[in-house]
């Protein structure tokens, strides 16, 4: 101790009087810096603590397998299978990946390699425009504009997967937009230049040179847009009808896990409520997966 | 050139002044509006009071604070508003929730009061509330009002609900196939209907699994209202000339249908309160209770006398 309070005060001692202060300064400083850090991952603890501790005592009593495998969700028979919501949630994503995918990379192409400046200049801020709506207004404008059009197009409720599946596809456009645009640029231009001096058309390098090139960054892109489409919520129970059963065709109606907890949490009771902290377990572990991959394919990124 | 872009900085700071001052100006509105009803509730007291006999501790701010179901929220928004009109010392805060929810805040001790739209289940009957029995509700079935149909017999509304009937030229309309909708489990509008129709047994809620889930009452009158082909219940407190009510066995949902136990779909609307109920509660329910809070009542929905 005695020892300990020696070096402290050599160190504190050993420059002029005047840096002490700036020292304890310094000290304080890097002190609320690590409360700041310590914050996020106590929240991060809190909460994936929290959620377990409450859903899992409702996987066990309902069962693992027919917890996650059941098909029937109906909680006044006590009958709790989330199969039509993991369902729900993952064609509803395989959806927005469709649309948004395609449509999203090849925003990303036509601004870093095709688009005139001032074209680029209105089309970005649109992007980034298009990522600050909040999500209940997606949801209102699809409630109001896409589901009367699909069901005028091709009949039914118009509360559907496919209705679902669209409204993601364009709320994860600015994300695969923007990071698919930065790894593009991100790519030498040597490797562009080659591809041209060996006689290659300008959209041929981009396909065979650039994409290839800047395919761990796009991929990333793809998956946090995956991550956004799977945790949506609002934009979701306003279109997609809400009906837990597994979908039969892409007009049939979806219920996705979160909207499932959502929609039910003020009104459930006793396991009832437990079981939707359970689908709460199983959304955190299919985000926890998707984290796992994302740090995957960036990590190979940085390695290479 | 220069002066172009001159003109063009001038311009954006003429609107950031605009918008600034145009904040300054809402932020001022605001804080003006929050500030005179406190106002207003700390003057007049002190002026009624006195009169005000038979309510000891007037003078000391009360809060009621309830929560509940949907169906009851807005009966209880509009007594809540007529009861601080009363007596400007309490405060009542009337939040929604659904039904079982509002049992959950009083045994939690969240909330004063309890809403529900339902009879208390079997294992919400272990907590020993006190029950209040504010007013009566029916259940419209209701449809777009562009729909032919007019009326269902009690079997065609529970085969429609069941799945078994899925094409409105079977009922009456026209050739186009049914879209149901139909509540979130847990829901007490939800309960009470399925308790009513009978569409419920020992393996739980017999309505269709196709059918279309919407949250609240307001959510399927949005639902009900946008879709032609639609049919789905509702809080008759909340049906107005978007949706279109039916007849159901020839008896159209109405407060002197219902009153008379002619319509058949009706519930209970449920005031819920722990066994030490708090003084602002039992004067919110007493008030509910009286001549002038079933007067409220009234307008919509049916009284308990």
């Amino acid at each position: 101790m005695i020892l300990e309070n020696d070096r402290i005060e050599q160190r504190v001692l050993k420059p002029m009087k005047k840096m002490k202060w700036s020292d304890i300064f310094e000290w304080l400083i890097e002190r609320v810096f690590f409360i700041c850090a310590m914050f996020a991952v106590f929240s991060v603890a809190a909460i994936t603590i929290f959620i377990f501790i409450k859903g899992l005592p409702a996987i066990s009593e309902i069962g693992l397998l027919n917890f996650t495998l059941g098909s029937k969700w109906k909680p006044s028979a006590n009958l709790f299978g989330i199969l039509p919501m993991i369902a729900g949630s993952i064609f509803a994503t395989i959806g927005a990946i469709a649309i948004g995918v395609p449509v999203g990379i090849f925003t990303a192409v036509y601004l870093a390699e095709i688009a005139p400046p001032n074209v680029a200049k209105f089309v970005r801020p649109a992007v980034e425009l298009l990522a600050g709506i909040p999500s209940v207004l997606y949801g209102f404008f699809g409630l109001v504009v896409i589901v009367p059009l699909v069901s005028d197009v091709f009949g039914g409720a118009g509360y559907s997967l496919l209705t679902a599946s669209f409204i993601l596809g364009v709320m994860i456009l600015p994300t695969i937009i923007s990071l698919s645009e930065a790894a593009l640029r991100a790519v030498p231009v040597e490797y562009k230049e080659g591809a041209l001096a060996l006689g290659s058309s300008h959209i041929n390098a981009v396909f065979t040179v650039l994409i290839p090139a800047a395919r761990s960054g796009i991929v990333a892109a793809i998956i946090l847009g995956v991550g956004r489409a799977i945790g949506e919520t609002m934009a979701v129970m306003l279109v997609a009808g809400n009906t837990p059963r597994v979908p039969g065709s892409v007009l049939d109606p979806i219920r996705t896990m979160t909207t499932n907890i959502a929609m039910e949490m003020n009104y459930a009771v006793d396991l009832h409520f437990d079981a939707l902290f359970g689908t709460g377990v199983v959304l955190f572990v299919f985000i926890m997966i998707l984290n796992l991959v994302t740090y995957f394919f960036v990590h190979r990124n940085v390695a290479k | 050139m220069k002066t172009l872009k001159s003109a063009g900085i001038l311009a954006m700071i003429l609107l950031m002044v605009f918008a600034l001052t145009a904040c300054g100006g809402s932020t001022e509105n605001a804080s003006a509006s929050t500030s005179t009803p406190a106002a207003s509730s700390e003057s007049t007291p002190a002026e009624t009071t006195p009169a005000e006999t038979s309510e000891p501790a007037a003078a000391e701010e009360i809060t009621v604070n309830v929560s509940g179901s949907t169906s009851v929220l807005p009966l209880a928004q509009e007594e809540a508003d007529a009861f601080e009109a009363k007596y400007p010392n309490v405060r009542v805060n009337v939040n929604g929730g659904g039904s079982s929810q509002g049992v959950k805040d009083v045994v939690e001790g969240i909330s004063d009061i309890g809403n529900t739209s339902r009879n208390l289940k079997d294992s919400e009957k272990e907590f020993n509330l006190n029950e209040h029995v504010i007013a009566y509700d029916g259940i419209a079935v209701s449809v777009h009002p562009s729909n032919p149909v007019t009326s269902l017999s009690k079997e065609q509304v529970q085969g429609i609900f069941k799945g078994e009937i899925t094409n409105w030229k079977d009922v009456g309309g026209n050739d186009e196939e049914i879209v149901v909708i139909s509540r979130e489990d847990g829901s007490g509008t939800r309960g009470a209907f399925e308790e009513i129709l009978k569409l419920e047994d020992e393996s739980g809620s017999l309505v269709s699994e196709t059918a279309l889930i919407f949250n609240g009452n307001g959510g399927v009158k949005a639902a009900l209202a946008s879709k032609e082909t639609a049919i789905g219940y509702l809080s008759l407190g909340v049906v107005d000339e978007s949706v279109k009510p039916l007849e159901i066995d020839g008896v159209a949902p109405s407060v002197e249908t219902i009153k008379a136990g002619d319509y058949p779909v009706s519930r209970p609307f449920l005031m819920n309160t722990p066994q030490e109920t708090t003084e602002g509660a039992q004067m919110f329910i007493d008030f509910i209770l009286s001549d002038e809070g079933q007067a409220i009542v009234e307008d919509g929905y049916i009284t308990v006398k």
